[in-house]
């Protein structure tokens, strides 16, 4: 049998060992009632005809489309080192390293990951990764409702909408309200989230780049949120975050962002990795696994995790997440991209994506009818506003094997002829020349 | 290692009446089942506690462990040494690694003395 | 090994993206730009190689060590799967492209994975329908919570309380918590739930009980149907923790059982790796009953065998994740399924039992086992006679089985046994590495009676000795300041030539 070491011999000087006849008597707890009548799953397949039924599964899906969809996720080159280091099967088939003088490798790339991302945010400390952008949002708003005692969270609309939606499921048992400020032009209404910050409000959440990829500086508003003793939270676009003024600058307390641009695949929607810092005050309510650096019963350094009180199997009931399982293996993926571009790789990577776009905004901005949606500057990703509906662009430019954008109809009512364009480093000046091109054809 | 003239909880506290004060803090065995102490959350100068009410935290490497009030009054003074030196809580338990001062509001009540609290832990064993 | 920050010398790079043609504040305004770059590792390729190379010989694998780890199923990760997933028909995707009205044709594979994932693991559990949205164990839990809570607030149930045996996992009482539950902690009686006191716990405001069976002492819960019914005599749900699965796949249906909520850990039960800590996928499954408030999209079927993404469901719960989970994850469990069938699946439950049991017969006598009795999956042995009688603690018998190139068993729960060595070796580890286990942990106890303080040092041949956890929690140091310095320096002196 695939993967059962045993012999027949073997299972019998077993079943001797434990003093029983058959493997049957082993199951005798479970009632007779509930023994399964039936499984119904297919005859096992050789590894060669599965490997033969999943390419042509991959066959059957269409990746050589010359694509424009960001929304925030990112299709960006990753070098073959990520795949060659982060394959490893000593990190690959590891456990999670509570056992930290058999994990020290691990550890260590957690540390240094931790060190990343703090450096990268610009905050003071990160933990070891959640599941993705959106969880990270969500477990930074239970962070500031344990910190303020506060029920209620302003949210601007230009958070990604997809996000907005996990954390309407996720609050909807818990008595917590959340106050959705209305965009104007693709930026949030400064004045309006100031407004409706109160005695009441626990957090400010906006995004920078925000979903129309539209940039600010938040360093105001969060002043404004302090003055109201509310934490001012920042999910962020990390490739970009590499030249834009940084959470930590504008007052951030806590800042989240969605790690996939930092070389992980696309791989229809995960796994991703949920990316997590605060200031270093807050540490104690951060969820998840941390890593920190100690010495040895003989003076040499090492890591082990820390903070452990803070988490379920510890403090059960009481915890201040019920995360186990994290993104660790994506998070190395990330740190190791991180190593092998150095800041200057991921500045040049930040600054080609948003050079693109701009050229892409012009050549498609001057399109008759079309005008590019966003009053404020923006980076990699910018919003159309077009003369006819989206999807008849969408519709008519799917056929040539295009996705031109994501449209914000979808989740913006009053937005149906507006679509969402992205480009990264990988989307050359022809590849924008026949967007234009075919987008004018259908004008 | 129990001394006599403080009372007791179920829960591990300690209790010292001092004119219209009472001073908190955990016991030699609650420490000792803690084991070494990383973190001590003291509760706010001016909270009102009531008897049981959640007062703070205590924390090890492997273990954490609220605190409860174990007297009714507001909170009137913390052991701000413990930010920065959880260790004294298991050095010294009953002395300087007091916890909180409370100024009473009602007698204490329900509160052990040193006998009951030693068959008590004596029922918990290791 | 000195970390990235340390040893990053300025200038260096592995990869080298063409220079842009412009400067950043050439598109954006300078108030909006960060004032310094960012003080990150500068490496060429090979030192990136060396470093992650030398990083991963530090550490303990399913690859190259035995890990009799209770409760967390670390069987062999088959190779194959890995190839999978790596197809770049599959990770070129965009997540949002099915999403597009009219493009969902470009990802009929995919959907076509999930769709089937969905009915394999409808067959292996009984459930009437699957999401395969949440994106570890835990998820899966919090998710099977907020699902629970819905079924109660549509129904106007008015529910507070979450029963939780006090040999639950810690993740159950804190999903049950963070979805804003009271968790009410059920005692257990000889190492299972007894209906007796389940009773005395039980009334109207209970939303429902979750349960892992057979449990984390690795038994069977005997009275599960007396239990079934009494949790549904007030309208309240079951949920099964599918943490331990391993050791009933193909045995039993939890759904035929009576449950309404299972998660499943594909990183435990469908072999797919633990990655040191994730990537897992936690894929929920319901009764008929809670179908409705299952976490949209779903992936459905049409007559003509095209797949298309379905959100009209509006009792639905919303998104629990942005997508439609871990894909990576799912793919390589769904291959696994396909390779083992019907058969294989049984005989994981059964030689998963088999080591089991073989491993509790051969050390009886050499550790205390608290319950014994024919297991499941795993049992718990415990040393809590040689901790008062030499001071050595399950603590130290794990760091002293690391030595010998055993991971240690669990150690940290279940909580209602004192020093305890959880211990789950799987159906994939041969007799010969069972037999050595055995060997070198008899040999451990046997040590430790002689020369406690040999085994209270251990380890003493990995690349660090016993670490200092107490240090580690009050000094808090959480990132390395390694170069920080020089780049101030850098910054200050270009500040002065401006």
């Amino acid at each position: 049998m695939p993967y059962i070491p045993h012999t027949p011999a073997d299972q019998e000087a077993m079943l001797a060992a434990i003093g029983v006849e058959s493997l049957d008597e082993l199951f005798a707890d479970i009632p007779p009632t509930l023994r399964a009548s039936r499984l119904d799953l297919p005859p096992g397949k050789s590894e060669d005809a599965v490997l033969r039924h999943l390419a042509a599964l991959a066959a059957k899906n269409r990746t050589d489309l010359l694509s424009f969809l960001g929304a925030g996720f990112y299709d960006h080159a990753i070098p073959a080192a990520v795949d060659a280091l982060a394959g490893r099967s000593e990190f690959v088939t590891a456990y999670t390293p509570y056992q930290a003088e058999a994990s020290q490798g691990l550890l260590q790339a957690i540390f240094e990951y931790q060190t990343a991302m703090a450096r990268l945010l610009d905050m003071e400390v990160a933990n070891a990764s959640l599941y993705d952008g959106g969880t990270a949002l969500y477990e930074a708003i239970m962070m500031a409702v344990r910190l303020t005692k506060r029920t209620r969270i302003v949210i601007s609309e230009c958070v990604n909408p997809i996000y907005r939606v996990m954390l309407t499921s996720y609050t909807t048992n818990l008595n917590l309200t959340l106050v959705t400020v209305p965009q104007r032009g693709g930026a949030p209404d400064i004045a309006a989230l100031m407004r409706a910050l109160d005695g009441n409000t626990a957090a400010i959440i906006v995004q920078n780049p925000n979903f129309f990829g539209t940039i600010e500086d938040y360093t105001a508003l969060f002043a404004t949120a302090h003055r109201h003793d509310a934490l001012a939270i920042l999910s962020v676009y990390p490739i970009l975050q590499s030249i834009l003024r940084t959470p930590g600058a504008m007052g951030a307390d806590i800042a989240v962002a969605e790690g996939q641009s930092l070389g992980l695949p696309l791989s229809f929607g995960g796994p991703y990795l949920g990316i997590m810092t605060c200031r270093k005050a807050l540490v104690r309510q951060m969820p998840g696994r941390i890593v920190g650096r100690t010495v040895d019963s003989t003076g040499k350094t090492g890591f082990v995790l820390t903070l452990q009180a803070r988490e379920q199997h510890i403090r059960r009931d009481k915890a201040t997440s019920n995360i186990c399982s994290n993104q660790a293996l994506c998070a190395l993926r990330a740190l190791i991209y991180i190593c092998l571009l150095g800041p200057e790789g991921l500045q040049r990577t930040a600054q080609l994506a948003m050079e693109r776009a701009h050229y892409a905004a012009r050549r498609l901005g001057a399109l008759p009818g079309v005008r590019v949606y966003n009053t404020g500057p923006f980076g990699n990703e910018f919003a159309l506003q077009l003369p006819v509906r989206a999807y008849a662009v969408i519709d008519a430019l799917l056929a040539k094997n295009i996705v031109p954008g994501f449209p914000l109809g979808r989740y913006y009512p009053g937005l149906d002829n507006h679509l969402l364009v992205a480009c990264t480093e990988k989307t050359s000046r022809e590849d924008i020349g026949i967007l234009a091109e075919y987008i004018g054809g259908c004008l | 290692m129990i001394p006599q003239d403080l009372r007791y909880t179920a829960s591990h506290e300690w209790v010292r009446i001092d004119g219209d004060d009472a001073i908190v803090g955990i016991t030699h065995f609650a420490q000792q089942q803690l084991g070494d102490l990383t973190f001590v959350e003291t509760p706010a100068v001016g909270t009102r506690l009531a008897p049981g009410q959640e007062a703070g935290t205590v924390e090890s490497v492997k273990a954490a462990s609220e605190i409860y009030c174990p007297v009714a009054g507001e909170v009137v003074a913390v052991n701000t040494e413990l930010e920065t030196s959880p260790e004294i809580v298991n050095r010294d338990p009953y002395g300087a690694g007091w916890l909180f001062r409370v100024r009473l509001t009602a007698p204490p009540e329900g509160l052990m003395d040193s006998a009951a609290y030693t068959a008590h832990i004596a029922g918990q064993g290791h | 090994m000195k970390t990235v920050f340390a040893t990053s010398r300025p200038g260096r790079a592995g990869v080298w993206p063409p220079a842009p043609q412009t400067e950043p504040a050439a598109l954006i305004e300078p108030r909006l730009l960060r004032e310094k770059r960012p003080c990150l590792p500068e490496l060429s390729e090979l030192d990136v190689v060396r470093h992650f190379t030398g990083l991963s010989r530090l550490n303990f694998s399913v690859d190259g060590n035995f890990y009799p780890l209770g409760s967390c199923t670390m069987k062999y990760n088959p190779k194959f799967t890995e190839a999978v997933a790596a197809h770049p028909g599959f990770t070129a995707l965009h997540p949002l492209i099915p999403q597009l009205r009219g493009a969902g044709h470009f990802t009929q594979g995919a959907l076509e994975v999930l769709y089937e994932t969905e009915r394999f693991l409808c067959a292996i559990t009984g459930m009437h329908a699957f999401t395969l949205q949440p994106l570890a164990g835990a998820h899966g839990e919090l998710t099977g919570v907020m699902l629970m809570a819905a079924y109660h607030r549509d129904k106007g149930n008015r529910k507070t309380t979450i029963l939780v045996p006090d040999s639950a996992h810690g993740t159950n009482p804190a999903s049950a918590a963070i979805a804003g539950y009271q968790v009410v902690s059920i005692p257990s009686h000889e190492g299972i739930i007894d209906p007796a006191a389940m009773e005395k716990v039980l009334n109207e405001d209970v939303a429902g009980l979750m349960m892992t069976c057979p449990n984390t002492l690795g038994l069977f819960e005997r009275h599960l149907p007396r239990i079934v019914e009494l949790v549904h005599s007030v309208d309240g749900l079951l949920y099964y923790d599918g943490a331990n699965l391993n050791a009933i796949m193909g045995k039993m249906r939890v759904g035929d059982a009576g449950f309404d909520i299972v998660h499943i850990n594909l990183h435990k039960t469908f072999a797919t790796p633990h990655g040191g800590g994730g990537p897992g996928a936690g894929p929920v499954g319901v009764s008929a009953r809670l179908e409705p408030y299952l976490p949209i999209s779903r992936v459905v079927k049409l007559e003509d065998g095209q797949y298309y993404l379905n959100y009209d469901y509006p009792k639905s719960i919303g998104y629990i994740a942005p997508f439609y989970g871990n894909f990576g994850v799912i793919l390589k469990a769904y291959a696994y399924l396909l390779r083992l069938g019907r058969e294989g699946v049984v005989r994981v439950a059964e030689n998963a039992v088999l080591a089991a049991n073989y491993l509790r017969a051969r050390l009886r006598g050499h550790l205390e086992i608290p319950y014994d009795r024919t297991c499941m999956h795993e049992f718990v042995a415990s040393v809590a006679e040689l901790a008062a009688s030499h001071g050595v603690r399950a603590l130290d018998i794990a760091k002293a089985l690391l030595d010998r190139g055993h991971y240690a068993p669990t150690i940290y729960f279940p909580l209602i046994v004192k020093e305890c060595l959880m211990i789950e070796p799987t159906e994939t580890e041969s007799k010969e590495t069972l037999d050595g286990f055995v060997d070198d942990l008899v040999d451990i106890v046997k040590t430790a009676r002689i020369n406690p303080a040999a085994i209270q040092a251990a380890p003493h041949h990995l690349p660090v000795a016993r670490l200092d956890e107490v240090r580690a929690a009050r000094a808090m140091e959480l990132t390395d300041d390694a170069g920080l310095s020089e780049v101030m320096e850098i910054t200050a002196e270009s500040d002065t030539h401006a």
